[in-house]
């Protein structure tokens, strides 16, 4: 059992952090994998990794007055999806509205990870708002997170045609009924929460990379919508795990026992994925036009 | 009943007055171009036919009722789709969306969906790429699943905006003749946006001329006239009859409408807007 020793060090499943982390880990991997999906066939990347980033614009301002990171994570996300919602009427507008809103946040994010530096005297909050902190999240945190990643995509479920309709045909799905404004904004509400609470274990810079990662390589892989899910989260799945599983072993490593952070191991894994199935060629047949 | 009656429908936005005064009655069944040069007012015409814009004054009126209550009556193909070409949707997915698209959830996989789908997709042309992802197809390909998607509820209007637009001449061919089969199997009125009558000359009953915010509903020997198009774009206007086609000319350089953009000022001027 010496190899397993070395693949997983002792001690992972008796920790209770890792148990959370776990936990959490899967629930979000599951949330953003889901969600990446359609971020990616609506076009809204760009929109996905600007809420990451002003995510740190809240969680820098929740530690400074002494709040739970997560709830200025998904206050920032929600007062940014709202913004761009609102200064977006037309789809190729949101990409200026996006970046406007991300611009004047991150400037307050910069102010306040300043006065962080100057009123606390540890530089690991920074690094865990930015980079992520799985291991170090409140263990009270992890059933209202599970909660609300079950939410998020009990919500995507609910407007899938309508969300599917809008997206190729939005004016074919306002004639047929559908309240596009409203089914748009429930799915980036559901995108915000997949976004910030990935923060959480991703850091606020890297959340996007489970939100999109996962879903991109399992989206040249497929063609039909539901395998295209499936496949997304059992990638983002075995990623997490992967990440955190790692990441615990590298307590070990040099330089100093203090565990290298699980959002590079995370992305590592992540981008072999990618890689590897790039590799695949695209699964529908070449035919003749 | 008429299919589609317009009003005294003015719309415009802000102070750019778009359409003025449209007034026409739409016959049940019949196979109506619609016909003017980019920035007419041909969408603006087709999204009032939709309810999706209410006119500043008149009234739009479908199926004797007014605008907006068509719903599953109305069949609507928009001039076009950008899909990725990595979109993970397969062709029979899509034209599955304009069966139930407006409900909420999953479409359960009965065998009534499919058997109406198939059906769908094979009075379009379309049931040798149903499997297929539709990034992967091409532009006609496309069309004709955007086709079947409006053709799902076995609406009694539809609409194709520009459905032309990105096609080769060929594949433009083989819709029109697809969309005019379907209209004289089902008396299903049609309204067929285009910015050139020429293609459509063999299918189409009446042609709906859209310029300069104004509209003419008629036989295309009855409006695709000198006098009457001069009398719509409020310049002189030149229509000549050379082998079958009609060209058109316009302005004082009588350049080829659907030119514009070789006349001196670029487009026809827009209406002034109302004082
Ligand atoms: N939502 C809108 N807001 C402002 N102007 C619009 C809007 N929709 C259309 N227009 C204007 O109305 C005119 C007609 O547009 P449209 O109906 O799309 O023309 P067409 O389809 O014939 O090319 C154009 O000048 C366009 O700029
Ligand atoms: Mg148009």
């Amino acid at each position: 059992m010496g190899w397993l020793n070395y693949l997983i060090a002792p001690g992972f499943l008796q920790t209770s952090q890792v148990r959370s982390a776990l936990i959490l880990g899967t629930a979000v991997a599951v949330c953003s994998a889901v969600m990446g999906v359609f971020v990616i066939i609506r076009g809204q990347a760009f929109l996905g990794h600007a809420l990451g980033d002003v995510g740190s614009t809240g969680a820098s301002g929740a530690v400074l007055v002494g709040v739970q990171a997560i709830w200025g994570f998904l206050g920032a996300g929600l007062i940014a999806g709202a913004s761009v919602d609102v200064l977006s009427r037309r789809a190729r507008e949101r990409d200026v509205a996006t970046g406007v809103v991300l611009s004047a946040m991150l400037g307050l994010s910069a102010l306040f990870i300043y006065l962080i530096g100057q009123v606390s005297t540890s530089t690991g909050v920074t690094q865990e708002i930015l980079f992520g902190s799985v291991f170090t999240v409140n263990p009270d945190l992890v059933l209202p997170m599970v909660g609300l990643a079950l939410a998020a995509v009990v919500v995507v479920g609910f407007v899938y045609r309508p969300l599917l309709l809008s997206t190729v045909n939005p004016d074919g799905a306002r004639s047929r009924g559908v309240p596009v404004g409203l089914v748009s904004f429930a799915f980036l509400v559901a995108m915000v929460a997949a976004v910030e609470q990935s923060a959480l274990v991703m850091g606020a810079l890297l959340s996007t990379a489970l939100l999109i990662g996962p879903a991109a390589t399992a989206i040249h892989v497929t063609r039909r919508l539901g395998m295209t899910i499936a496949v997304s989260v059992v990638l983002a799945l075995v990623d997490t795990w992967l990440g955190i599983l790692l990441a615990y072993d590298s307590f070990n490593w040099p330089p100093a026992g203090r565990g290298w952070p699980v959002s590079f191991f995370v992305v590592a894994v992540m981008v072999v994925a990618y890689s590897l199935g790039q590799a695949v060629p695209r699964t529908s047949t070449v035919r003749a036009e | 009943m008429a299919a589609v009656q317009f009003d005294q429908v003015d719309v415009a936005f802000g102070r750019h007055v778009v359409l003025r005064q449209l007034q026409f009655d739409v016959p049940e069944g019949a196979f109506v171009g619609v016909i003017g040069p980019n920035g007419a007012g041909k969408t603006t015409m087709i999204r009032l036919v939709l309810g999706l814009l209410r006119p500043n004054s008149g009234s739009v009126t479908v199926l004797g009722q007014p605008a907006g209550r068509g719903g599953r009556q109305i069949g609507y193909v928009p001039q076009s789709f950008a899909a990725e070409p990595d979109l993970p949707l397969r062709a029979r997915d899509l034209v599955g969306l304009g069966l139930d698209g407006e409900k909420w959830g999953f479409a359960l996989p009965t065998k009534d969906r499919r058997r109406r789908i198939d059906a769908c997709l094979e009075r379009v042309g379309a049931l040798g790429y149903a499997e297929e992802a539709v990034g992967t197809l091409s532009g006609g390909e496309r069309q004709r699943l955007l086709i079947a998607q409006a053709l799902l509820t076995s609406p009694r209007i539809l609409l194709l905006d520009e459905p032309l637009a990105n096609l080769d001449i060929r594949s433009g061919h083989d819709i029109i003749r697809l969309i005019s089969e379907i209209a004289s199997e089902t008396r299903i009125t049609v309204l067929f946006v285009a910015h050139d009558v020429n293609p459509l000359l063999g299918v189409l009953d009446q042609v709906l001329y859209i310029a300069q915010g104004r509209a003419v509903l008629g036989s295309v020997e009855q409006v695709v006239r000198s006098e009457v198009l001069s009398e719509l774009y409020g310049q002189p206007v030149e229509v000549v009859r050379v082998q079958g086609r009609i060209l058109v000319f316009a302005g004082d350089e009588m350049v080829p409408l659907g030119h514009e953009e070789l006349l001196p000022h670029g487009r026809p001027r827009s209406l002034p807007a109302e004082p």
